[in-house]
């Protein structure tokens, strides 16, 4: 689960990470009154979107004039703003963050994510801050470090030299290497005890009167873990979040909205993954990922239709099941039915193969709907695009 | 021959009174498995399907010495249920429960280094050598005896590819499904290795998907270690970054993860990488014959 700047900032304070003075505001008067109420020389207005790129974007404002606050608010507040990381569709901005600005003398960056290959907490850094880390890591590895933290014992004052020395911290700034290996310490332990998947930093300053804060923050959570965190959980705003994905989420169906015309329905995500990749080489293009789970049933089965149907792009259903546990009959049965209550009109095209694989195809050729029976994986990706582009 | 499991595995069920762990026990009894003892804690003294319940998996090993454990435990509570089959003496642990918190198996994984016992999973359907043992949640009855070792991230994915090979009367040695979260116990490398030195597999088939870099880490193994054949596919050519496909580890972030990727590092490695997931099975035909 992601969260906004300016949650990921309650957090960091929470754990004793320094940020900026700051309050998140929904109108222009909100921001107004909260300019009033703080005492710096440089004021700064962020919109608040799910995704990077903010600043490039247009969607951080600074001013040193108070009295201007409220317009650069107006400017941003339901402003679509276009990142690199929104889409060409974009994120409307409904929440503003107006906070102090800070003398910047350095900017660095640091994470703190699990390694994969290791299973390790990992600490990524450079001095390269206020950048894309994946652009720094491309064209000049050797200014990311790297340093990983044994679970066994946890952050140890070792790992903290490591990363101040390889940063060269002390001779940019020896003030700061103490307030660093505390802010180490306190990342490491929000990242454990909150279930964090990703904590991000960029840029961490250090400010021309010698602190160190952290200017930007993201916190990715991990969903596995989000039942322990209920204080976490307030923080989900489903305007970030695809309405269909929404929906899907509550009949408890993995759904990724795409861009093509072809809706398919597949149980097990590698399965699903694998017949959005089949639809492609046979000349479409996919309309989303949908897995229904391992057991497939009537239930899941209209519920994946229903979703699948609110999204207008989409011209022709492919159903993709592998029947093991599930026999291929029980999920015929649940198609016709389900086909029939919702009332679907497009070409659909199901692919049984397995347990009575033959027996549901069967059903599905008697049952009077418009609904084809394949066995054949690449025949049936082949049948629906075929029966697709005939509706052109 | 066949790698890790066959039918003088002694398998234990964590899990064993649950609706799935019930019903898969009784499943993989069916197929010829030894599943010789269940754990539920406070159940001790009932049976499923005759096989006898114990409070732990401690009891279970002494009454019984099981040597493999199976778990079924609901994800909050599996972390946990690994590192008491793990401290009971435990060498094979295949963990089938999906949404064990990531956190959770760092300190499992951290903790399972240096010991014998190995991991399989979590998130998978298991691992079954075909016509001795299944140890899972897979269809028993598409698995044939016979030439292929087959590793695999996903479930039905890899039911899709052993079908084909069934089909073709090819047939399987061993086939593992290592799981699809981000941090498993069991990567490609290891059961890579043990199906060269495993006398009957004459080829592996590998299916990956985006996420992580373990495809272009086994493509590097196989270079340098393999001389069986392997086949390949991976799933998510058509996934978009930066969004998680089903499994919580098939997420290309940062640009890294991708499936050309991974294809790309595969068949420099000599592997034979096919793009439509319905030409496996012939993909395998052809480089055995």
């Amino acid at each position: 689960m992601n969260i906004h700047e300016f949650q990921a900032k309650q957090v960091f304070a929470q754990f004793g990470i320094p940020v900026p003075k700051g309050k998140e505001v929904k109108n222009v008067r909100a921001a107004e009154k909260w300019a009033a109420a703080l005492e710096t020389s440089v004021y700064v207005v962020k919109a608040q979107i799910h995704a990077g790129g903010r600043g490039k974007a247009g969607g951080v404002k600074l001013t040193k004039n108070r009295d201007e606050v409220p317009g650069l608010a107006q400017e941003l507040i339901g402003k679509t703003l276009v990142t690199h990381q929104t889409g060409p569709k974009g994120r409307k901005v409904r929440r503003l963050l107006i906070e102090e600005g800070a003398g910047i003398a350095k900017e660095l960056y640091l994470s703190l994510l699990v390694d994969r290959d290791s299973g390790f907490p990992t600490f990524i850094a450079s001095t390269e801050g206020g950048m894309d880390i994946e652009e720094v890591a491309e064209h000049t590895p050797e200014k990311v470090l790297k340093e990983s933290i044994d679970p066994a014992v946890g952050f140890q004052a070792h790992n903290g030299r490591n990363l101040a020395f390889g940063l060269g911290l002390p001779d940019l700034e020896p003030a700061v290497v103490k307030p660093f290996f505390q802010m180490l310490d306190n990342l490491y332990r929000l990242f454990m005890e909150k279930n964090a998947s990703l904590v991000e930093i960029n840029p961490l300053v250090i400010t021309t009167d010698k602190r160190l804060i952290a200017l930007d923050g993201k916190v990715s959570f991990d969903d596995s873990a989000i039942f322990k965190h209920s204080d976490i959980q307030k923080f989900r705003d489903l305007h970030e979040e695809e309405p269909m994905e929404i929906e899907a989420g509550k009949h408890n169906l993995n759904y990724v909205k795409l861009d093509g015309d072809i809706g398919c329905m597949v149980n097990g995500a590698g399965l699903a993954m694998a017949t959005m990749d089949v639809i492609k080489l046979a000349g479409s293009e996919p309309a989303n990922f949908l897995d229904v789970g391992g057991g497939a049933t009537k239930e899941t089965v209209a519920a994946g239709f229903r979703i699948l149907l609110k999204d207008k792009k989409v011209k022709g259903i492919f159903i993709n099941i592998f029947g093991g546990i599930v026999r291929c009959e029980r999920i015929a049965h649940g198609v016709i039915e389900a086909a029939k209550e919702v009332g679907i009109k497009l070409p659909v095209v199901v692919r049984l193969q397995g347990t009575n694989a033959e027996e549901g195809r069967k059903l599905l050729a008697e049952s009077g709907l418009k609904v084809e029976g394949v066995a054949d994986l690449w025949e049936a990706a082949q049948r629906i695009v075929e029966l697709r582009k005939k509706k052109k | 021959m066949s790698i890790l499991v066959n039918k003088n595995t002694r398998v234990v069920v964590q899990g064993i009174t649950g609706k799935e762990g019930s019903f898969h026990a009784t499943q993989c009894k069916a197929y010829g498995t030894q599943v010789v003892a269940g754990v539920t804690p406070g159940k001790a003294g009932q049976e499923v399907e005759g096989i006898p319940v114990f409070n732990t998996v401690r009891d279970a090993v002494k009454k019984t010495e099981a040597t493999t454990s199976l778990i079924f435990v609901p994800p909050p509570f599996a972390a946990d249920a690994i590192l008491e089959a793990a401290e009971a003496g435990i060498w094979l642990i295949i963990c089938i429960s999906e949404g064990i918190p990531v956190n959770d198996m760092v300190k499992v994984k951290r903790a399972l280094h240096g010991r014998a016992t190995r991991l399989i999973g979590p998130n998978c359907p298991g691992i079954i050598t075909a016509d001795e043992c299944k140890i899972g949640i897979m269809p028993g009855f598409i698995h044939k005896k016979g030439r292929v070792g087959v590793i695999s991230r996903s479930g039905t994915l890899t039911y899709e590819a052993v079908n084909q090979l069934t089909q073709l009367r090819l047939g399987e040695t061993t086939c593992v499904g290592i799981g699809g979260d981000p941090i498993i116990g069991t990567g490609y490398i290891d059961l890579l290795h043990m199906f060269q030195e495993d006398d009957e597999t004459e080829a592996v088939v590998m299916i990956g998907e985006i996420g992580g870099d373990a495809e272009e880490k086994a493509a590097a193994f196989i270079q340098q270690e393999m001389t069986k054949p392997v086949v390949s596919f991976i799933a998510g050519i058509t996934a978009p970054p930066g969004r998680r496909m089903g499994h919580a580890g098939a997420i290309i972030t940062g640009g890294k993860g991708t499936a050309a990727d991974k294809m790309a590092a595969l068949e420099a490695a000599g592997v034979t990488v096919v793009k439509n997931p319905a030409e496996i099975g012939e993909a395998v035909k052809s480089v055995l014959s």
